[in-house]
């Protein structure tokens, strides 16, 4: 019964769904104040029956409803209740339904928050918005049904994928959602602009939060599949440059730059068309993303059976959606004003250069990402080649070292108009200091490539131009510093917090690509290690048993100076519904590094083949994304939002009594 | 700067960081594309020397060996109707099985043995590596071509 409510509510939503997404658009072209109205509470009718939809399947899963096909596939009933729950979205019938939940949160939260916006406005963003939504409920409905019967129901499921069953599967896969579905309010609010003919400051100002929302959670969710990767994959690394990953790296690089580009054409007025164009780019690549991991093209954990219906629908909602959006731009554009005038030396024009390198390195990922795609389908499937990591650090590596060289630049310039000796005079101390500190360090910690050199000096040169721009901020206030910095706007130090995670998190790169250690080694019993100050002690394994797994759990003592500081219990785990053995790594975390040992297979009775790997800095990589997403959301909490929403309130006030 | 100027400026530096970028781009592909080969072409040496691809195939059943290190195995990759030796050292993946699917990269070596520098394998149990599938199909169409001759 409660699969069949879901699926129910599913066909409700859908119809409302169409609705949504034709008459407030028409009556926003036509001035039907009547049709307008009805945007907002179809999209809390969406969100309603979407959210009903979801929890029956999640319900399916937690009761463990083997009737359901979705749930047999990947469910067992020795899965744990968390993980259970996870499974919803495990499958990819479950995490397009994610996708549309997702949707109809975003779509409600526009309702809920944005009541001062025109009418003409609100309708048609959510207009757009349920257009997006049609498709993909279309899709859900038309051939991945996750509601789907198994007649006679199933003893026993297959149980979730191993390398699904863990703590990130329960973050990731929501967090990277909001932030690829958060970008279709940018998208939409673009679009409304183009259809209305206003694209103005006004316009930037209201896009803009929507914008760093789904920038910070794109930031949490892509932070959180890297740690995931680390600690599940065995492998030790961070980041492989696998399609997959790159599908979601690329809406966050236009993404980061929509939010620059914002900036400006909410405080000068320019880049308009220039905006507009990143929105729909931010939001195309998130719909590529989805094809690209969902339609079965890619190899990967995240790519089920391959359908070509499946793929060939999303294929086909793509064109629509981003040649419409493209189309309506050609169209349109031209009749923007250029806006706001600034030099060839400005803040803008160093925003510009920025929004220019990150696009471009967009551009040359997608590429890297597509082309084996494109040969073999060109080639009719014979010729199969793969672009692997070193394409793309020889690629990105040139092109983002000047972009975030212009991050110490851009925000101490001007506005409009900037001269060089001026910025030379401000930044020529933070520009020595670094230099210096990139050859100073190396002679100390040893080694230096030009790498090394390179990344430590980037690292120290947004650190001490951001310490120059807090000094020059401050300058013309009265008090104490504390309080001249207390007096600061929260989106200046949200900028601040996200800038100092940059650097941050290329320290990270840098250090560990650097100066990490791996060894494979065959260990017996009493045997020993040693790697980065650490003497590592294989002290055998022994057997364990979890809730739906058997495993081999070794003990690994750490030593430094003789002394035993450390414990680790890397496991090899075999999962009772599947056999599929796993790796599970044991790491322990620190400021300065990591220590990971993972266990390779038995050799003899005595003896395991053991990976052990020291990582130094390593979680400065993820501390600098939490900093950039924290910088996001403390702008988000900036007076100016607050009060405008205070305003909403009194102008909500007064209009109510009449 | 009069406005024309600063627009023709704007658009020679971005004119000048594409064709960088795609001066990188190509750079990077020609020296970075790893071509896919199956163990039939690897057998009738179709493919570079000296350069690193990658081969694709089933794990022929029985074929798995360990040296006395504990750590370097030797195996073979076949399309069921050619094979080639691999040797690998350092730690499988999880999923690496006999008579399963596995995709390799490395070159290879004078003695025709495949020296592999990674070894993917799938990641899950009921998924085959487009790759090896391929190679398997491939292989059977030409043993099919050949007997139908």
């Amino acid at each position: 019964m409660i699969p069949e409510i879901g699926q129910l509510a599913l066909i409700l939503a859908l119809l409302l769904a169409i609705v949504q997404g034709t008459l407030p658009l028409l009556g926003a072209q036509r001035g039907i104040r009547a049709w307008m109205a009805l945007s907002r509470p179809l999209a809390a009718g969406q969100f309603l029956f979407v959210a009903i939809a979801f929890l029956c399947l999640a319900w399916s899963f937690l009761t463990s409803d083997f009737s359901v096909l979705n749930v047999v596939n990947n469910s067992n009933s020795r899965l744990p209740a968390h993980y259970r729950i996870a499974a919803s979205w495990g499958s990819h019938e479950g995490s397009i339904l994610l996708w549309v939940l997702m949707l109809s949160l975003w779509m409600q939260a526009v309702s809920v928050f944005s009541r001062s916006l025109p009418r003409e406005v609100l309708a048609r963003v959510l207009s757009v918005m349920g257009l997006v939504s049609v498709g993909f409920l279309l899709f859900l409905l038309l051939t991945s049904n996750p509601f789907e019967r198994l007649s006679p129901p199933a003893a026993e499921g297959n149980d979730l994928n191993p390398l699904l069953q863990d703590p990130g599967m329960v973050a990731h896969p929501p967090m990277l959602y909001m932030g690829y579905v958060g970008f279709s309010v940018a998208f939409a609010f673009a679009i409304a602009a183009l259809l209305g003919g206003r694209l103005d400051a006004t316009w930037a100002r209201w896009s803009r939060p929507w914008t760093t929302a789904a920038w910070c959670f794109l930031t949490l969710g892509i932070l959180i599949g890297s740690w995931w990767a680390y600690n599940e994959l065995g492998w030790g690394g961070w980041w492989f440059w696998d399609p997959v990953e790159n599908a979601s790296f690329m809406p966050w690089l236009v993404g980061t730059a929509l939010v620059h580009s914002l900036a400006v054409t909410e405080k000068r007025g320019a880049f308009r068309r220039w905006t507009v164009l990143l929105a729909i780019c931010a939001f195309s690549l998130s719909l590529l993303g989805t094809f690209l991991v969902r339609s079965g093209v890619l190899t990967s954990v995240h790519a089920f059976a391959t359908d070509p219906e499946r793929g060939l629908f999303i294929l086909v909602f793509l064109a629509i959606v981003i040649g419409g959006a493209l189309l309506l731009f050609a169209l349109r554009a031209p009749q923007v004003s250029g806006g706001g005038r600034f030099e060839s030396i400005s803040r803008e024009s160093f925003l510009l250069a920025n929004n220019v390198l990150l696009i471009v390195a967009a551009g040359s990922v997608l590429l890297g990402t597509l082309y084996p795609l494109v040969l073999d389908a060109l080639s009719g499937g014979q010729t199969k080649i793969s672009v692997g990591p070193p394409y793309f650090e020889a690629v990105f590596v040139p092109l983002m070292s000047p972009m975030v060289f212009l991050m110490g630049i851009g925000p101490v310039a001007r506005w409009k108009q900037a001269t060089l000796p001026e910025l030379w005079t401000l930044l020529r101390w933070a520009f020595a200091t670094s230099l210096v500190a990139a050859v100073l360090v190396p002679l100390v910690t040893g080694g230096g490539s030009w790498g090394l050199r390179l990344g430590l000096f980037l690292a120290f040169w947004i650190l001490a131009a951001t310490v120059v721009n807090i000094r020059e901020r401050i300058r013309n206030f009265r008090g104490a510093v504390h309080e001249r910095l207390a007096m600061q706007p929260r989106a200046w130090w949200g900028m601040i917090l996200a800038h100092l995670g940059v650097a941050v998190f290329i320290a990270g790169v840098t250090v560990v690509g650097t100066y990490e250690t791996e060894r494979d080694v065959r260990m017996a019993v009493g045997d020993t290690v040693e790697m980065g100050g650490h003497v590592f002690r294989f002290d055998g394994t022994t057997e364990a048993t979890g809730p739906n797994y058997r495993a081999a759990r070794g003990t690994v003592t750490v030593l430094r100076d003789g002394r035993e500081v450390l414990t680790l219990h890397p496991e090899k785990r075999t999962y009772n519904a599947s056999g599929m053995a796993m790796t599970e790594a044991a790491i322990s975390t620190g400021v300065l590094g990591d220590l990971y040992v993972s266990l390779g297979e038995p050799i003899d009775a005595q003896s395991w083949s053991v990976r052990v790997y020291h990582k130094p800095l390593v979680t400065w990589i993820w501390s600098g994304c939490v900093l950039m997403a924290l910088g996001g959301l403390l702008a988000l909490t900036d007076r100016r939002y607050r009060l405008r929403s205070t305003r909403q309130q009194r102008a909500a006030a007064v209009i109510s009594p009449a | 700067m009069k406005a024309r100027h600063k627009r023709g400026l704007l658009i020679a530096s971005g004119v000048l960081v594409l064709a960088v970028a795609a001066g990188l781009v190509l750079s990077a592909f020609q020296k970075n594309l790893v071509f896919f080969f199956t163990p039939s072409q690897v057998v009738a040496r179709e493919v570079p020397v000296g350069k690193p691809f990658r081969i694709g195939g089933m794990v022929a059943e029985r074929s798995l060996q360990r040296e006395r290190d504990g750590l370097t195995v030797r195996f073979v990759v076949t399309d069921t109707v050619k094979s080639v030796p691999v040797q690998y050292t350092g730690i499988l993946p999880d999923l690496f099985k006999e008579g399963q699917g596995v995709v390799a990269q490395g070159k290879v070596g004078d003695d025709g043995v495949f020296v592999a520098t990674e070894v993917l394998a799938k990641h899950d149990e009921n998924y085959m590596p487009p790759e090896a599938a391929h190679a398997v199909e491939q292989a059977q169409n030409a043993q099919k071509t050949l007997i139908g001759n």
